[in-house]
């Protein structure tokens, strides 16, 4: 079955965790004792409606507090698809366990509470976004019932968002405005009397009949090598399979590879993908690739076609968005990890911090939790890159911090 | 053969992880239970490393009030695929004196395992400790990530995870510190079971109906036991039944089921859960929306 990876975005309380636990009420996929235990805690709060940010809030402290610290990960179905929803927080705080939430997804929707209309945080949500390139956004106008499910509201944020849009360079998008209410559930999955001047789709019908083949970018193929498999059986005594997820696009048995960064050439004999052998695998499948000759091959080398190199380079070029407590400043190290790769980098310069409203660039000299900007990095060793633009995952990597081992950046290369 | 590879994307997913783990930790170890996804987790490492041989051992932390069917298959699969398997008793911490056995109605071991599986972890200086648990399982469970840290202590720091972007996973630890790692984290339930159907994958067989004395109680089926508590009240039954999880004897209830092959247990989860669900949120919608009504005439 299709599996369509979706991200909520917006602001503390413009109801994300609401829309979610929404959709999952009105598909009949909250179980009966999840749904009592909402029950329960909506009346212990002494509210008159059912709670369903509840479904999704599951820590302790999130519950206590009423808003959303982590993401979290929520599953459902339909006849037709099957969803995973990253529900984020919206608190600026927590950006970096957006980030986390959105990286993986194919959809976003971004919440904007009726009352409010775009504000910073939709600004943020909207660049971050962009930035990952996500190319499906659906912007849902929530809390109408607040708003007297006036028309003239809606148009008016569509318009501000509208205006926001020209500003972003990223222009392959398609978004889809849905006036809603997600307590009350109007436009999520069924339409609302109450806004009978709006004719386009409800939430769920919308993303129903979004084609998940249209996420699938065709680049060029790339082939990290995660671990040698050299089973040493009588069998399969000379075997050397390499092992890893083939990304880009598609690798044919025959094809004549180069090795990187060794720029050893060789021809693809087999492609494995457990007991089987196939002659062409696609991109996003895990396999293990035999070659003709017998050369060196570790994890953190990658294998392209001959004629497809990626551009060899110990400078980077890069936008980064920071998420540690501790600023990335110049003259920091850190260990890159690109693919399977990890070189250890030195950061070079901070050309400019860049603001999420889409204002422009401004001087900066260090990035602090949750900023993005323009940054220069030196690296011990040559790696291969790609574009972010031209190959989202030969065009990513991560910093992590050396001291404290954590995931401190994420960059995207220009 | 010349074929194009079909990929599923859950599947590459999963071997994805695993490989990850061997290419990133000296030491890992694959918590085995017994239990389904444990089972597809074994098939996954199988198809991750083809055609060596799972590059790791399996760890089982044995509570001793096992389904008797679990344990023959667990020691059969090891030794089919000629895996290291190493059993640890959570008797051994009892007998030490290091926890305490509970008592009473709902005593059960499930939690005292906690202290047997991170002397196992220091015993054996595991730095990557893989598991079967699925974000759908549970609230708290939907909020962690593939691989999260534990400390010394083997506390997960709930509110200070890791980012974890896109597809690139960072193992980076301490000496002491662990990573939990869990390949089918974005499985749901009906995913595993479709799963072990489409791969043919064995499993224990009371996981299929069968005769089982049990009793009620709160609504559940227990199973007749020496380790399951029971009063005088609570009357033995004979029943068909089978389980939809296996755990622990004294935590894991059945369900009444005449369900013989796995197409039927798919097909029950599915319906059971429509019924479950469906039949009572009819009765809570209407309400809802009554007071729908009544909000709107308020706003
Ligand atoms: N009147 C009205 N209230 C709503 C609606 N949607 C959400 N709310 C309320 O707004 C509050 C915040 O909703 P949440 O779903 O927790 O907001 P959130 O966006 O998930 O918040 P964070 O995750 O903390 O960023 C709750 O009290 C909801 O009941 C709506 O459509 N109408």
């Amino acid at each position: 079955m299709e599996v369509l990876k979706i991200a909520t975005a917006g602001s503390v309380d413009d109801g994300k965790s609401t829309l979610i636990g929404r959709l999952l009420y009105d598909t009949n996929s909250l179980t009966t004792d999840k749904l009592e235990a909402i029950e329960k805690s909506s009346r212990k709060k002494g509210f008159d409606y059912l709670d369903f940010s509840l479904a999704t809030d599951g820590l302790i402290a999130e519950r206590e507090q009423g808003i959303t610290i982590d993401v979290a990960h929520i599953y459902f179905s339909t006849k037709k698809k099957s969803y995973i929803i990253a529900d984020t927080p919206g608190h600026v705080e927590y950006t970096r366990n957006m980030v986390t939430g959105a990286s993986t997804s194919q959809v976003s929707i971004i919440l904007i509470d009726a009352r409010k209309g775009v504000i910073e945080q939709t600004y943020r949500h909207f660049f971050i976004n962009n930035l990952l390139r996500i190319k499906e956004v659906v912007v849902a106008v929530n809390k109408m019932d607040m708003v007297n499910y006036s028309q003239s509201v809606f148009d008016e944020i569509v318009a501000d968002f509208k205006q926001m849009q020209t500003k972003s360079e990223f222009k392959d998008q398609n978004i889809t405005f849905i006036p809603v209410s997600a307590l009350w559930g109007e436009n999520i999955a069924e339409k609302s009397d109450a806004m009978s001047w709006y004719d386009g789709e409800t939430v769920l019908s919308h993303l129903e009949n979004i084609k998940t083949e249209d996420f699938n970018e065709i680049s060029q193929a790339r082939f990290s090598v995660q671990t040698v498999i050299r089973p040493k059986s009588e069998k399969y005594h000379d075997f050397r399979g390499y092992a890893g997820k083939i990304t880009g696009d598609s690798l044919k048995v025959g094809d004549k590879v180069t090795v990187l960064p060794s720029l050893t050439g060789s021809t693809i004999k087999e492609i494995y993908f457990f007991n089987k052998n196939y002659n062409e695998a696609p991109a996003g499948s895990s396999v293990t690739i035999t070659l003709e000759s017998e050369i060196n091959v570790a994890r953190g080398d990658m294998l392209v076609k001959f004629d497809e190199l990626p551009e060899q380079t110990k400078i980077l070029n890069a936008t980064i968005c920071w998420m540690d407590g501790k600023a990335l400043l110049p003259g920091n190290k850190y260990v890159l990890q690109h693919n399977t790769n990890s070189v250890l980098a030195k950061i070079d310069k901070i050309d400019t911090n860049i603001s999420t409203d889409f204002s422009g660039t401004i001087q900066a000299s260090s990035l602090k939790l949750n900023e993005i900007g323009h940054v220069s990095i030196k690296l011990s060793k040559a790696i291969y890159i790609d574009k972010y633009k031209q190959n989202k995952e030969n065009g990513r990597f991560i910093l992590i911090d050396n001291q404290t081992n954590t995931t401190a950046g994420v960059g995207f290369i220009n | 053969m010349k074929e194009i590879l079909v990929n599923n994307a859950l599947e590459s997913e999963a071997i994805y992880i695993f490989r990850e783990v061997v290419g990133q930790f000296e030491n890992p170890v694959l918590l085995f239970s017994g239990g389904k996804d444990s089972i597809s987790l074994v098939r996954l490492a199988q198809k991750a490393f083809h055609p060596a041989k799972i590059p790791f051992p399996l760890l089982h932390v044995d509570t001793g009030h096992n389904f008797p069917e679990t344990i023959e298959f667990r020691d059969r699969l090891a030794e089919e695929l000629g895996l290291k398997l190493i059993v640890r008793y959570v008797q051994d911490a009892i007998d030490d004196g290091k926890v305490i056995e509970e008592t009473g109605k709902y005593s059960s071991r499930n939690i005292l395992q906690t202290t047997t599986l991170l002397e196992a972890i220091e015993e054996f200086k595991f730095d990557a400790c893989i598991g079967g648990a699925r974000r759908d399982e549970e609230k708290a469970r939907a909020k962690e990530r593939i691989f999260s840290v534990r400390n010394d202590f083997g506390e997960w720091d709930e509110k200070n995870q890791r980012p974890e972007v896109f597809d690139m996973l960072n193992g980076r630890i301490e000496i002491g510190q662990n990573v939990r790692v869990f390949p089918i984290s974005n499985w749901t339930e009906l995913d595993v079971w479709n799963y072990i159907a489409l791969e043919e994958i064995e499993i224990p067989s009371i996981y299929f109906s069968h005769e089982r004395e049990i009793f009620e109680r709160d609504g559940l089926l227990w199973t007749a036991s020496e380790h399951v508590y029971r009063n005088k009240e609570e009357l033995i039954e004979t029943r068909n039944v089978r389980f939809r999880t296996i755990g622990d004897i004294t935590c894991t209830a059945a369900v009444e089921s005449e369900a013989v092959g796995i197409e039927e247990v798919i097909r029950e989860i599915r319906e059971s859960s429509i019924s479950e669900r469906g039949a009572r949120i009819d009765d809570k919608r209407s309400e809802a929306a009554m007071e729908t009504r009544k909000q709107q005439g308020y706003f």
